[in-house]
């Protein structure tokens, strides 16, 4: 029984952390089209920049501010000198194109910050929280980081839902030619978008590495992962990604108690094609008509 | 007038197969020289070469002919490794090479089969990310059915003895012993020559321009009658195959069938290959798999040479692959091969001082691309 | 027509720039003449051996996951060989220590292999790492007739079939007979403890549960398996927990005891731990965990204080040992930018080691004849193992035994004597021969024996 239930509670956290890694790609979907391969090592080079502060002697919450900072930067960076030109070409290319990213930032980050495992510091214990008597698989570091998703899961919906800038992020990439005639400038709403998504992958960055080890391969699982959570919520909802997430991350944990941890990533690409295949457009899709 | 013209079609089609053929014995004299003549080191990087030509050849058609991405053709790799490594697992294994070779191809054609079904109904990121998917849950199944697939620690590949024959044609035919590692590179490089000949034979036909047609408007192709479904299946059946071969030869030259030989990294770098050399072309495929084999020693030496330390400059490789392949994509889409072709197929018309280029376009394995815009790749 | 024939030129190019390439690579080589290596081994002149000098290879994981740590043991190695090369080398000899990153993946160990020993021309491999990689080349390595000393691995496939591997060598105990040595210590002393076993899944926990259960297997009450590379322990620590294991006795790397002590934390678990020796690296377990949030981890190496571990050469936690000075010494005159680790003491070690079998081989320098020197002198070599090596011409493998120990301030404190014993049914004895306590020659160089 307690088993059962550290081995769900254990699943609930990384399946939110999957879930802030999805609502990144949800959000670069939803701005320019593109699915960034990139995002996991965008998102470990901002801890290595999170981790350099805090050497310096600083405190958690700078570095977590300088983390996040320097993804928005990042992001905006990459969108303007690299992406740009892909936009709006075959898809393959921009495909391609982010897979190169992912190599060379993680070649770079070996060379720059070193290859060996580093800690990470955690805001919160580390310890598991005490509920009548029993310890259970919830640290307060693991309250946060579903606080942390949960409200950025708001804001990113309260940003498409009711502000201008939302609504002029989802019509220049819904169709460029018509936002531009209806004066949006499209081509600052995708930098934005994916400046905003870059944050939210430092976010998720932070969050998995809280507590835990760091080194330049630490997010490549992820890029698995968070791209299944985000499938199996449609790529499009900001909501459809948590809950994907979580329904991902408590799976994967109980394959992993209870059958092998060999298989975690079969499970992943069982749960993904039974998605594609079943519901195309993930588990919340009112209209199944979407090209996947 | 019209059985003329038939007349001239059904000759033309002789003459791709035969031109091909041609080519390939030509390939077959250049690559006998070479072996013979290069060092066992030489031979055997030579082999690592072949087989991951062979790979990006399979990826190339179903990327650049049929616009369907994979990331898992790794994983398509490794079940031919395994399934040779099973059937090699003693020196008196028994089952002769070539049965072997074949029995990898068809699993891993089956598996093809299974996983481009599914693969069918997917697009671009989708299916990026499904077969990405792939390439990370393979090797578990190794890991987890240890007692029948070795585990972490994999399964060693004995390569049979070399049959007498085989010895003494080399011998007569070269005037001098046939040593372990130019047999391999030898067997890398006829698997090679016969996959291409099959691949641009196949890409000319009928089964070639409808993986085209998809790939360049989906409802056209539907109107004009082709099942979407089964054009895309059957590119990555080829495809599959291709990879399944390749993997049989990357056994043979390993000697050894292990989960961790066939991590992301080695789907990656397929597309790498098939990226730098230009989508659709076989000839790039074979440059990019080239590059892909010898740049790694240079920049890792270069590196070395600039007083980096030797963990810096092994990080050296990667940086420099994801580099080109970055710029590849902006500057020039088309690959090198199909950026050189333009470029010449360019000073030729502006030579004939025509502005209205000639139809091009039916006969090449490439796609021609005429512009270099980014849309030129898959156009 | 013109056009068609034109499509395959650039086929017919590429195949031709291939055979450029190629013989431009291969023209220095191939009129070496040498046939085969196995006829060039009269005289004394080994490939990779001049008058002056001695080349030998290594493959390790400088890129990819498996590089942290690991990429520290060649540097070890290196700061070693510089230094005996600084005092004249080995009988005039200068050691040229060449390093290839294989990333873990044992079709770049193969190749780079090829590269050392064909290319490169190597004597000798030394120190290649990792079960799958090596793997991949054992076989080459002794057909082609290469010593292939010291397997940075305790797998057992390094040295208990030197009929079949001739030229192989392992160097750490193995991870039976550690499993061996573990099991009996807690079947003495803890009868009464419920065991869990949390085990890499790989040859490591496979040979270490074996030896284990010679001792222990009615006291287990749980075995969990753990995938190298997937950092989410969470489950596995669950089981152990749920099954009511209150003597964790775990075969792990140092990365994975971080992250089970965080995960028992987290779960509220708190068994009594025995980490092997791989996995129980005080000094860097405790500089990872030594940063986890507001005093909810100890920092420093004390973090791992009360936990059980195994120790066969002592490490950077000794900085009084004599041995450890001597690496501190080389170190700081020869090594990077850096602290001296625990990989680097194993690096350094393992060099220490390959010296010596040079010594023993003579002045005549030939490939057999290292071997030969090893089977005839090796298990009486001295060196910073605390129990000698099996080295015999019906066993190539390594060290024979060791210690248990419980860390106490991050150091370890002896909780018994070193223990010696073989693979299989041997025996376990306490060690008579007196390595435990030795000290390095004054010069830091071995002489020889």
């Amino acid at each position: 029984m307690q088993q059962l239930l550290n081995t769900a509670l254990g699943g609930l956290t990384l399946g939110m952390v999957y879930a802030a890694f999805a609502l990144a790609l949800v959000l670069i979907w939803r701005s320019t089209r593109i699915v960034n391969f990139a995002q996991a090592p965008m998102a470990m080079v901002t801890t290595f920049v999170a981790l350099v502060v805090v050497d310096a002697g600083h405190s958690y919450w700078l570095a977590f501010a300088a983390a996040l900072v320097s993804g928005l930067l990042l992001g905006a960076v990459v969108e303007r000198l690299v992406v740009r030109p892909v936009e709006g070409g075959p898809e393959i290319n921009a495909v391609i194109l982010t897979l190169g990213l992912f190599i060379v930032l993680h070649a770079l980050a070996a060379v720059v910050f070193g290859n060996r495992y580093r800690s990470f510091p955690a805001p919160f214990g580390v310890r598991g929280l005490e509920v009548g008597g029993t310890t259970i698989a919830l640290t307060g570091f693991g309250v946060f980081t579903v606080l942390a998703v949960l409200v950025t899961m708001g804001l990113l919906l309260a940003l498409f839902r009711y502000t201008d800038v939302g609504l002029r992020m989802r019509a220049s990439a819904f169709n460029p030619e018509v936002a531009r005639l209806l004066g949006v400038r499209v081509g600052r709403m995708l930098t934005l978008g994916w400046a905003l998504a870059s944050l939210v992958g430092s976010l998720a960055g932070l969050l998995i590495a809280g507590g835990s080890l760091v080194h330049p391969a630490y997010m490549d699982s992820v890029v698995v992962y968070g791209f299944v959570a985000a499938v199996l919520g449609g790529l499009d909802s900001p909501i459809g990604a948590v809950v994907g997430g979580l329904l991902l991350g408590v799976a994967l944990s109980f394959v992993s108690g209870y059958v092998g941890s060999q298989l975690v990533a079969l499970a992943a690409l069982v749960i993904l094609m039974l998605v594609l295949t079943l519901r195309p457009g993930g588990l919340f899709a009112q209209a199944a008509a979407r090209r996947v | 007038m019209a059985t003329a013209l038939r007349r001239g079609r059904t000759w033309w089609a002789g003459s791709v197969l035969g031109r091909h053929l041609l080519v390939a014995l030509l390939g077959l004299v250049v690559v006998v020289v070479v072996l013979e003549s290069a060092s066992d080191f030489r031979n055997l990087q030579l082999a690592s070469m072949a087989y991951l030509g062979i790979a990006a050849g399979g990826l190339t058609v179903l990327t650049g002919l049929n616009g369907q991405i994979s990331l898992g053709h790794g994983a398509l790799m490794a079940i031919g490794a395994y399934t040779t490594a099973l059937l090699l697992d003693d020196r008196d294994a028994g089952t002769p090479l070539p049965l072997v070779v074949l029995a990898a191809v068809a699993v891993t054609l089956l598996v093809g089969a299974v996983v481009g079904a599914a693969a069918a109904r997917l697009h671009g990121p989708y299916l990026a990310g499904a077969t990405l998917a792939l390439a990370v849950a393979v090797p578990g199944i190794a890991l987890y059915f240890k007692e029948q697939l070795g585990g972490e620690q994999g399964l060693r590949v004995v390569l049979p003895d070399i049959p007498t024959w085989v010895l003494d044609l080399a011998f007569f035919v070269t005037g001098q012993d046939l040593t372990r590692s130019r047999y391999v590179a030898c067997l890398a490089w006829l698997t090679l020559i016969v996959t291409f000949v099959l691949l641009a034979n196949l890409s000319r036909t009928r089964v070639g321009r409808r993986w085209r047609a998809v790939r360049d408007d989906e409802v056209a192709a539907e109107l004009a009658g082709i099942r979407l479904g089964r054009a895309r299946v059957s590119a990555f059946v080829v495809s599959a195959a291709a990879a399944g071969a390749a993997g049989a030869m990357m056994a043979i030259t390993v000697r050894l069938a292990a989960p961790s030989g066939f991590t992301i990294t080695l789907s990656l770098t397929l597309l790498t290959a098939v990226v730098l050399g230009g989508l659709g072309s076989l000839g790039g495929a074979l440059l990019g798999a080239a590059l892909l084999t010898f740049l790694p020693q240079v920049v890792t030496d270069l590196g070395v040479d600039a007083g980096l330390s030797d963990i810096q400059a092994a990080e050296l490789a990667p940086l420099v692959y994801g580099l080109v392949m970055v710029v590849v994509v902006l500057v020039a889409p088309a690959g090198l091969v199909g950026t050189a072709r333009t470029a010449l197929l360019r000073r030729r018309l502006q030579r004939a001082g025509t502005g209205t280029s000639t139809s091009t376009s039916t006969d090449t394995a490439a796609p021609t691309s005429t512009s270099t815009t980014s849309k030129g790749t898959t156009t | 027509m013109r056009r068609r024939l034109h499509r395959s030129a650039p086929l017919a190019a590429v195949l031709a720039g291939a055979l450029l390439l190629s013989a431009c690579g291969a023209g220095g080589r191939s009129d070496d003449g040498d046939g085969g290596d196995e006829g060039g081994g009269g005289g004394a002149t080994a490939p990779g051996v001049t008058e002056d000098s001695i080349t030998i290879g290594a493959h390790f994981p400088l890129t990819g996951v498996a590089a942290p740590g690991y990429n520290e043991i060649p540097t070890g190695a290196k700061a070693y060989f510089d230094y005996v090369n600084a005092q004249g080398g080995v009988n005039g000899r200068q050691i040229e220590y060449l390093v290839r990153d294989d990333g873990y993946n044992p079709t770049n160990t193969s190749s780079v292999t090829n590269e050392l020993v064909l290319e490169e021309e190597i004597f000798a491999m030394v120190g290649g790492l990792g079960t799958p990689t090596h793997s991949a080349v054992v076989d080459f390595l002794n057909d082609e007739g290469v010593p292939d000393f010291f397997v940075s691995s305790g797998s057992l496939q390094w040295g208990d079939d030197p009929e079949n591997a001739p030229y192989t060598f392992g160097w750490q105990p193995d991870y039976e007979i550690e499993g061996k040595i573990i099991g009996q210590y807690v079947a003495e002393n803890m009868p009464d403890a419920k065991v869990g076993l949390f085990l890499q899944d790989d040859d490591f926990g496979d040979d270490a549960e074996k030896g284990v259960r010679q001792f222990l297997d009615e006291q287990i009450v749980a075995a969990e398996r753990y995938t190298s590379g997937n950092t989410d322990v969470g489950p596995q620590i669950a089981g152990l927990q749920a099954a009511g294991a209150d003597l964790v006795l775990a075969f792990n790397t140092p990365s994975y005891t971080a992250l089970s002590q965080l995960v028992a934390l987290k779960l509220g678990y708190q068994p009594q731990w025995f980490y092997s020796n791989v996995g129980s690296d005080a000094d860097l377990v405790g500089s990872l965990l030594s940063r986890f949030s507001e005093g909810a981890v100890e920092g420093g190496s004390g973090s791992l204080d009360g936990v059980m571990t195994t120790e066969y050469i002592p490490g950077v936690d000794q900085p009084d040992d004599p041995w450890v000075q001597l690496w501190q010494k080389v170190w700081d005159e020869h090594g990077e930018k850096g602290e001296l680790t625990n990989y680097r003491v194993y690096g350094m070690s393992h060099a220490y080691a390959f010296v010596q079998a040079l010594l023993a081989a003579g002045e005549d320098l030939t490939r057999d004849g290292l071997v030969e020197a090893m089977e005839e002198v090796g298990a009486d070599l001295d060196g910073p193992q605390l129990a000698p090596f099996r080295y015999s011409a019906d066993s190539h493998l390594g060290i024979s035994g060791l210690r248990v120990v419980e860390i106490r301030d991050g150091a370890g404190e002896d909780l018994t004597p070193v223990l010696v014993t073989d693979i299989g049914d041997a025996e376990i004895a306490e060690d008579d021969s007196g390595q435990d306590g030795d000290a390095p020659p004054e010069s830091g160089v071995p002489e020889a024996p």
